[in-house]
């Protein structure tokens, strides 16, 4: 066969293929687009009732971001925020502390202890819900009082989830520690001074994944308040808009809401996300 | 079974040689559990040896020890005092002081109470002054509990700790014989932050994860060997105590209540746990490959605008899944957004049952769990894929291999390699993948009968849902929650230990490194 022949044959089958390829991105892209831009649309939308057949609002307005305000959801916005920075604070440090040590220390009880927490984390997280639902009570943080006992419990436990920045400790040779423990560097130098500066994507990607949970906690929050509008973060009081009895008169205020906390989130992500690129790839993998 | 070397396994036909694959891991699930026993025997062993060599230990301590040792044996702390370490010591004694002052006052009480959970329930009493019956709470069966196990968590750590003061005096006794000097408290303070400075990082995740994760963890497994219900809720309307191993009988019966039109708990369980495995395998495994097949076309050579397509995806990570999920599970109901327009469009006369049949919702939801995951799949694998060492893909272009046989000798065996422990946490993470059921189908369609006095139970209800629904809905069973809880650890515990004896790459966490 003709070489020359044969080379412009898979020229014309990678062309091929990597229209196919375009197409298919494409059609990709507009799958997991549309649906937010149908929310979009539908925040706008004037007429209310939910069962319509279409997506572009016959009527647009902003009505529903009216509602929205003069609604408790001023409230829970407010509630999950401050929840999201107290855990992107006091959940760093907690799981940086954990995942440093576990990566760089070798005591005794290092075997013995990573072991018992996978073992810990193998037993569901909903199993606990009660008793810790009735301790917080006990303490008088339930209900109204819902934020700090959610924050309180949430950083509490965060600690287990150690996996991704050890495997991103892991990373980093040991060599530096033993030069500068060799320079005569203590170990709390070494962290500060050496490792930290080093560690600066996954504490970036820590920081981002600890603020945006909140966002999306449910269960956990929703038993903690107990039909409590004031204790309520976004999730818990969008789910109680749409139940089958609101659905008609607050599906499209649901939508603006969907808008309004997704905006500063999604703003804040796309800014970081590099650093959260590398830390999935960095650490999560590893684990 | 017949082993082959490898030289004999490399001379077999391919078929065989899966034959032999799939029977030797067949073999080795009831290996690896047999082994595991055999380990756990041997730590119990290993366990009573150590615990007879340290009451060896301690009781040489004592006699060999001078009057100061002896002492401290009752006080703790004092041979540091002794000894001008002035810091430890107090320590030590402030430590047995709060611990004896705690036993007294209340920790005494609790331990008492914990053998039934409470002797009096709430009884109406005559009250004179209102010339009417009151109720009067007495024991509360599940602050009997909580402070019972509160309590023995603090007599281990005071063990603990007390174990730790006498071996103080025999290091004591050692240095000084040595003639070198006693570490002062400053030398402590400040090994705090280098040699001991693993104590001080851990010091406050631990106490968090003792205080809200073990805790009431172990809480939570004594609840499956009680009563403890919504009838029976300690306090208000009567006590709880401990029934034994009776509510894994009633978990395990196979009785089922015909007249009432429910099935056993049995039939039920083994309903839900298979759909949970069907459900964690395929969320697990069509968005592992979906989504290297995404990242693998966006980075193909020649394919333009990389990043844009990058970050359309990424851009569905951000937002919280529950505006997502809520949104896309209200889309595909009844009269829904999709139904409703596809009605429009004269395509279809009646709504599609997205959410009302069973296998119609079973299927729907995974495919929405692909539109929810392939993102961060994408994300993942992008990195490892570009990590490959490209010098394999030109030797094998060389050789004449095609981009099927690449894929298949070079990339998928890469990635499996790497992505084995990212698996199976992904696998057991689906197993317990609460909200994307919960959102989107609430566990629906209803299977009417599973459901009852443990609350209602649908088609896609995992066993995290059930446990949920027991304990919000029904009766409140929630000793039955405690074993549906118990039960998903012992599936995810077997599932790991299956594949931590298969996986080359969990093994060893050094080699990782």
């Amino acid at each position: 066969m003709n070489n020359e022949k044969r080379h412009m044959g898979l020229k014309t089958l990678n062309r091929a293929s990597n229209t196919v390829i375009y197409i298919l991105l494409v059609i990709i892209s507009v799958i997991w687009l549309l649906p937010f831009v149908f929310i979009v649309f539908q925040s706008f939308r004037v007429e209310s009732t939910w069962q319509v057949g279409y997506v572009i609002p016959q009527q647009w307005g902003l009505q529903n971001y009216i509602n929205l305000w003069n609604s408790d959801f001023k409230r829970w916005y407010l509630n999950t925020f401050i929840i999201a920075l107290a855990s992107a604070v006091l959940v760093t440090v907690i799981q940086l502390c954990m995942s440093y040590t576990l990566s760089r220390f070798r005591f005794k009880m290092r075997g013995p202890l990573m072991r018992f927490m996978l073992i810990l984390g193998m037993f569901p997280g909903m199993l606990t819900m009660i008793i810790l639902y009735r301790v917080l009570a006990d303490l008088g943080l339930t209900q109204a009082n819902a934020v700090p006992g959610l924050i309180l419990v949430g950083v509490a436990s965060s600690g287990m989830g150690y996996y991704v920045s050890k495997g991103f400790f892991d990373t980093i040779p040991k060599s530096l520690d033993e030069a500068a423990r060799v320079d005569g560097a203590t170990r709390f130098q070494v962290l500060y001074k050496i490792i930290l500066p080093l560690a600066k994507p996954i504490v970036i990607y820590t920081i981002l994944t600890a603020f945006m949970g909140p966002w999306g906690d449910f269960v956990f929050a929703r038993y903690v308040a107990m039909g409590t509008s004031a204790g309520y973060n976004v999730a818990v009081g969008m789910y109680s808009w749409l139940t089958n009895d609101q659905i008609n008169s607050w599906y499209t205020t649901f939508c603006a809401g969907g808008v309004i906390v997704a905006l500063p989130v999604t703003i804040l992500f796309m800014c970081l996300q590099k650093y959260y690129v590398e830390g999935v790839t960095g650490g999560a993998v590893k684990g | 079974m017949k082993r082959y070397s490898d030289m004999e396994y490399l001379r077999l036909s391919k078929w065989n040689k899966f034959v032999y694959k799939l029977v030797s891991f067949l073999v080795s699930i009831p290996l690896g559990i047999g082994h595991f026993f055999v380990k756990i025997w041997k730590g119990i062993k290993e366990f009573g040896g150590k615990v007879a060599a340290e009451c060896k230990d301690i009781w040489t301590t004592f006699v060999t020890g001078d009057w100061k040792t002896k002492l401290s044996f009752l006080v703790m702390g004092f041979g540091n005092l002794a000894h001008g370490q002035i810091l430890r010591g107090v320590m030590f004694l402030l430590f047995e002081v709060v611990f004896i002052f705690y036993m007294v006052t209340t920790g005494g009480y609790w331990l008492s109470k914990l053998d039934n959970l409470g002797d009096k329930g709430p009884e109406s009493v005559y009250n004179a002054v209102l010339d009417t019956n009151t109720t009067v709470f007495n024991d509360n069966s599940f602050k009997i509990l909580l402070y019972g196990v509160l309590t023995i968590f603090f007599i281990i750590a005071f063990i603990y700790t007390w174990r730790a003061n006498v071996k103080q005096n025999k290091l004591i006794n050692q240095i000084l014989k040595s003639g070198k000097k006693l570490k002062s408290g400053k030398d402590d303070l400040k090994s705090l932050v280098d040699d001991q400075f693993h104590k001080t990082l851990l010091a406050l995740p631990m106490v968090g994860i003792l205080v809200f994760t073990v805790m009431p963890i172990v809480f939570m497994v004594l609840v499956a060997f009680t009563n403890y219900d919504g009838s029976h809720n300690g306090y208000s309307n009567a006590l709880f105590t401990w029934v034994g191993l009776k509510n894994f009988g009633t978990m395990f019966s196979w009785t089922a209540n015909t007249s009432a039109g429910l099935q056993s708990y049995s039939a039920t369980f083994g309903e839900i746990l298979t759909w949970t495995l069907i459900w964690a395998f395929f969320a697990t495994f069509t968005n592992y490959f979906l989504g290297m097949c995404v990242a693998m076309m966006i980075n193909k050579k020649g394919i333009h605008l990389k990043k844009m397509w990058r970050t359309i995806l990424v851009m569905t990570v951000a937002i919280p899944q529950f505006i997502s999920l809520m949104y896309v599970s209200k889309m595909f109901a009844q009269n829904g957004l999709l139904n409703q327009m596809l009605m429009n469009h004269g395509w279809i006369k009646q709504p599609l049952p997205f959410w009302t049949d069973p296998t119609w919702a079973r299927i729907t939801v995974i495919i929405i769990n692909i539109w929810v995951g392939i993102p961060y799949l994408m994300l993942i694998t992008t990195g490892i894929l570009m990590n490959i060492p490209a010098d394999l893909y030109e030797s094998a272009k060389i050789d004449g291999a095609n981009a099927w046989q690449q894929y298949r000798k070079i990339t998928l065996p890469y990635m499996l390699f790497i992505t084995g422990p990212y698996l199976l946490t992904s696998f057991t993470g689906n197993m317990n993948n609460f909200n994307v059921i919960y959102l989107l189908t609430g566990g629906a369609p209803t299977n009417a009968a599973a459901s009852g006095a443990a609350g209602s139970v649908g088609y896609t209800d995992l066993l995290i849902t059930w446990l949920f629904k027991i304990t919000t809905g029904g009766e409140s069973l929630y000793y039955l929650a405690s074993v549906v809880g118990i039960m998903v650890f012992v599936v995810v515990a077997l599932i790991s230990l299956v594949v931590y004896n298969v996986l080359p790459s969990i093994k060893n966490e050094e080699d990782f490194q």
